[in-house]
């Protein structure tokens, strides 16, 4: 089963935020990058299929700058077989410059499956899987957190609002997946050393025009300091009346 | 639809992220920061949340050793052909050093597998031994022991008087062994002997005994306020007789055991960095949370000549790990190098842990919290792989040329 | 052309309270350019029965796709009938909720009509005649102010932030046509296990943390929420770790993010991941026995005292603002 997954270096979760000098982007001073954690479930979905399927090949592609050959290098660690980088000194923040850019690459892939996380924990876009499908004509489910596959047919599961969706679909598929679809397995220390060994093929990434432009980045505002508004049970009607008059959301 | 995934492996478990004040990470390698990630996320998401039960309960959590077999824990510093990892000794000590932010008696368990019955095996064993046992060790199959301390002779193993005797098919084996983490749980005990007169150490050799040979026994030592999360043991050898091929062939004399103890030492010396890094971040995560006399107790003077005095020492003792690791890597790492490491970094650990329970008020004698858990296993550490006291003089004969032994 | 279309959301024949808001936030859109706003709505037959009630929040047109293969969300001919209609209506944009089903669809939308897409954005302008947004990132750390650089511009707009008031328009219905193709079938929809309101859709949240003390003493937090009677209950992560809770509950960095009009924390300190997930809620409300609990800090309002005594005399209060 061959099978592609596009991942991306991300800032960690837990890093602090300071706006950069250009006052459009953050200061990557001290930053740690990591593989977006929404991409190792689908590094991991990726993982499973070929082995479940007896034998394939799974395809780590990324975009970004030079360094995202490390983020790259743990998906080889975690099993994945080759990698791609698509080079590009910044990534846009058009996110379908970079579903152009993704699905150049995938067209003649032959791909069976082509996975993603469904959204990178820096941009929040949702959008480059989707896209990637509807620019390459093919069946797409976001946010699976289920899914079965059987003879070139699938049926996943989404979470919606009070409801789980479950979406049928033939392959080749484009899935992203969502936290829960299954349970990414650390990169084992044989693997972080295998990878070193593993080939990652570098081109230029044929992005298309950047028609999203951050014109600002900025903290967000503080909130404003509340108040207590009294003691116990009879602090109650006062509690009522401000938030009838003064937030007036009663 | 759930929100953002944070944490790597898509747990809920609270995360580590490491103490670097001098960003020695720019000073390892993209592989050995890697190895660093996967053993910490491991601690934080398998160890961590199940430790303070075990370690209350006196339970080593021997479920985790398929997990830590499977990511190549076990002997990770030994040749891939054997079923090892084959990571350099930096990435050794930064897996040393994970584990032991966790549990200083789990680390013990990885550090007995890898420096005190897989190095020896591959460092004086022949070919078949290190087939026949390496694999199935690395793959946390097989449980080892080491068996060299006995009731009367700890920091003098030399005076030994576990016995083995030669016979037409092999050895006879007696003795008792005392102190023995994994002694209960192991398949496999490497037990040291004298094979000559009881006052020639140089006729010490090592043995490769099967657990279940008739006339072996392991107990539990009971009543441990320290290691708790370990097993430690009395082994007792009454007429155990095993075949020639239990011989380790290349071992000869004390320094052998001894090497081993400098594999283990080198390694114990980075993860007293990680108990102190663990130990320090809850106190400074406290800190900044903890409210009296309307501010953060992180805002009074002595709490912070506190924080300053352990951040220095943690600085100090990664910087003396990484370069010795460095030398090891090399080829030049001496014994006396190690025991500077081990004797400075787990000094600076207890005292770290000390100040650490002593920051966190009340609360810190609490098992939720980890400082003084950590207070209590790094006195074993303290104590044990050579006391503080031995690496004292190993030291000073090493500087003098005169020993103070005796 | 300044025109706007706002693309709805129905569920069971029934337009979606995210419809409102996008329909809303598309009117002052289209104001501020000096243009009309269509809605969109796709449905099953019968679907356009539901199209009147839109007028009333601002739109000058309902387009209503109907199809039998359109009552459950039919993702590709959703998106080709959205494309389509705005492409016919040379629109400078085109909104969506940023619901489940909106997040999945406008990326759709945006590829299919080569324009470019901001999602889950809090405001929406123009500026220069271009349209302009902000939007979260980083988990909220931080603010983005984007530009659009192109003719139709693609934007789905966070749930509960754009809240509908009244501008009465003509709101004329016309059909267009449902593009019918399908790539992936919706084949069922599961109802959740409980069937309620979700935390990140309601307009106001009540949370209860690790000073409930235990799980049967969650029954005063739903009855808070049932009081008010269209709020959802939510969860601090200490609770959902400890299985008191449904993880479908949890509100912070690791659950969800939610920014209702209240959000009332009952018995939650206020670890800084949970803040992450509730901190742009437009009046927060906490109830502790620590007066040095942190959600004070991020509280508007906050009670000291036992929450056991406060909260039921809380929802006798709700309770009687909302009948009498």
């Amino acid at each position: 089963m061959k099978i592609a997954v596009c991942i991306k270096r991300t800032p960690d979760t837990e890093t602090r935020v300071r706006i950069a000098a250009d006052g459009v982007s953050l200061d990557e001073t001290g930053v740690k990058f990591i593989l977006n954690p929404y991409d190792e479930f689908a590094v991991e979905e990726a993982l499973q299929r070929k082995e479940k399927a007896g034998s394939g090949e799974v395809v780590a592609i990324a975009l970004g700058p030079d360094v995202a050959q490390e983020t790259i290098r743990s998906a080889l660690a975690m099993g994945a077989d080759r990698g791609v980088l698509l080079k590009a000194d910044k990534v846009p923040a058009d996110a379908l410059a970079v579903a152009k850019a993704l699905a150049a690459e995938l067209k003649d892939g032959g791909y069976d499956l082509i996975l993603f996380g469904k959204m990178a924990v820096d941009d929040y876009n949702h959008a480059a899987g989707p896209m990637v499908a509807e620019l390459l004509g093919l069946p797409c489910v976001t946010a699976i957190s289920k899914l079965e596959l059987e003879g070139g047919k699938g049926v996943a599961e989404r979470e919606i609002e009070g409801g789980v969706e479950v979406v049928e679909f033939a392959l080749p598929a484009v899935l992203t997946a969502e936290k829960g679809l299954n349970t990414p397995r650390y990169p084992a220390l044989k693997g972080i050393m295998a990878a070193k060994k593993k080939p990652i093929e570098s081109r230029p990434a044929a992005l298309g025009p950047a028609r999203v432009v951050v014109s600002a980045l900025a903290l967000p505002p503080e909130r404003q300091a509340g108040r207590i508004v009294g003691e116990g049970p009879d602090a109650v009607p006062e509690l009522m009346r401000l938030l009838r008059t003064e937030a007036k959301v009663l | 639809m759930s929100g953002p995934a944070t944490t790597t492996r898509g747990t809920m478990a609270p995360r580590f992220n490491g103490v670097d004040f001098y960003d020695t990470a720019s000073l390892l390698s993209e592989e050995e920061r890697a190895v660093r990630d996967t053993v910490r996320a491991w601690v934080d998401d398998k160890l961590a949340p199940i430790i303070a039960e075990h370690y209350l309960e006196g339970r080593f959590p021997l479920h985790l050793v398929p997990q830590m077999a499977e990511l190549g824990f076990f002997g990770a510093n030994l040749p891939e052909e054997y079923g090892c990892a084959g990571l350099n000794n930096v990435a050794y000590g930064l897996i040393m050093q994970e584990l032991e932010r966790g549990d200083s008696g789990v680390r013990s368990f990885a550090s007995v597998q890898g420096a005190l019955v897989m190095y020896p095996i591959h460092a004086f064993g022949s070919e078949e031994q290190k087939k026949r046992w390496l694999p199935k060790m690395a793959a946390g199959e097989v449980i080892g022991c080491f068996g060299l301390t006995e009731p009367d002779y700890g920091s003098n193993p030399g005076g030994m008087i576990t016995t083995a005797r030669e016979t037409k098919d092999g050895w006879l084996l007696n003795g008792a062994k005392m102190w023995i983490t994994n002694g209960s749980t192991a398949k496999v005990a490497i037990i040291w002997a004298k094979a000559g007169a009881l006052d020639d150490p140089s006729s010490i050799r090592g043995f490769v005994v099967p657990t279940d040979t008739p006339g072996f026994s392991a107990r539990d030592q009971r009543g441990k306020l320290s290691l708790r999360a370990s097993d430690t043991s009395e082994l007792v050898l009454q007429d155990v007789k095993v075949g020639k091929d239990a011989l380790l062939p290349k071992s000869k004399g004390l320094k052998s055991p001894l090497s081993c103890l400098t594999q283990a030492r080198y390694g114990i010396a980075w993860g007293a960095v990680g108990a102190a890094m663990g130990c320090y971040e809850e106190a400074l995560s406290y800190a900044k949370q903890r409210v009296m006399f309307g501010k953060p107790i992180a805002g009074f003077q002595l709490q912070q000549e506190r924080l300053a005095q352990m951040l220095t020492e943690i600085t100090k003792a990664q910087l003396l790990v990484l370069q010795l690791g460095r030398l090891k890597d090399r080829g030049k790492a001496t014994p006396a190098q190690v025991s500077l490491a081990k004797r400075n970094n787990v000094n600076m650990a207890c005292e770290i842990a000390r100040e650490a329970r002593r920051l966190l008020g009340a609360n810190g004698i609490l098992v939720e919290y980890t400082a003084m858990r950590h207070l209590a296993n790094l006195e074993s550490v303290y104590t044990y792989e050579g006391t503080h006291d031995m690496h004292t003089l190993i030291l000073g004969e090493e500087i003098t040329g005169i020993s103070a032994f005796e | 052309m300044a025109n706007v279309l706002a693309v709805t959301e129905q569920r069971d024949g029934g337009l979606r309270k995210t419809s409102h808001e996008v329909v809303w936030a598309a009117r002052q859109l289209a104001d501020a350019m000096g243009g009309k706003v269509d809605a969109l709505v796709l449905g099953a037959p019968g679907v356009g029965a539901a199209a009147a009630s839109l007028g009333e929040v601002g739109a000058d047109r309902v387009l209503v796709a109907e199809s039998a293969a359109f009552g459950k969300y039919a993702p590709d001919g959703y998106a080709a009938t959205a494309a389509t209609a705005a492409k016919a209506g040379g629109y400078a944009a085109v909104l969506v909720a940023a619901t489940a089903t909106g997040k999945d669809l406008a990326p759709r939308i945006a590829a299919a009509l080569d324009a470019p897409l901001a999602t889950d954005v809090t405001a929406v302008g123009s500026a220069g005649g271009k349209v302009t947004a902000t939007r979260p990132v980083y988990a909220g750390r931080a603010i983005q102010q984007v530009a659009f650089d192109a003719p139709v511009a693609v934007v789905s707009v966070r749930p509960n932030t754009f809240v509908p008031g009244k501008a009465g328009k003509p709101g004329v219905v016309e059909k267009v046509q449902a593009m019918e193709v399908a790539r992936v079938v919706v084949r069922e929809v599961k109802a959740a296990a409980q069937g309620r309101l979700d935390v990140a859709e309601a307009s106001v949240v009540v949370s209860g943390g690790r000073g409930m003390k235990g799980p049967e003493h969650f029954a005063l937090i739903e009855g808070l929420a049932k009081a008010f009677g269209n709020a959802a209950v939510g969860a601090s992560r200490a609770v959902v770790d400890a299985g008191w809770r449904p993880h479908a509950e949890q509100v912070g960095q690791t659950g969800k993010t939610v920014s209702p009009q209240l959000y009332v924390a009952v018995g939650i300190s206020g670890a800084i991941q949970h803040l992450a997930g509730m901190k742009t809620a437009k009046v927060i409300v906490a109830i502790n026995k620590d007066k040095d609990a942190p959600i004070f800090q991020v509280a508007d309002y906050g009670i000291v005292g036992d929450l056991f005594e406060i909260v039921p005399r809380l929802t006798e209060e709700i309770a009687k603002a909302r009948t009498g």
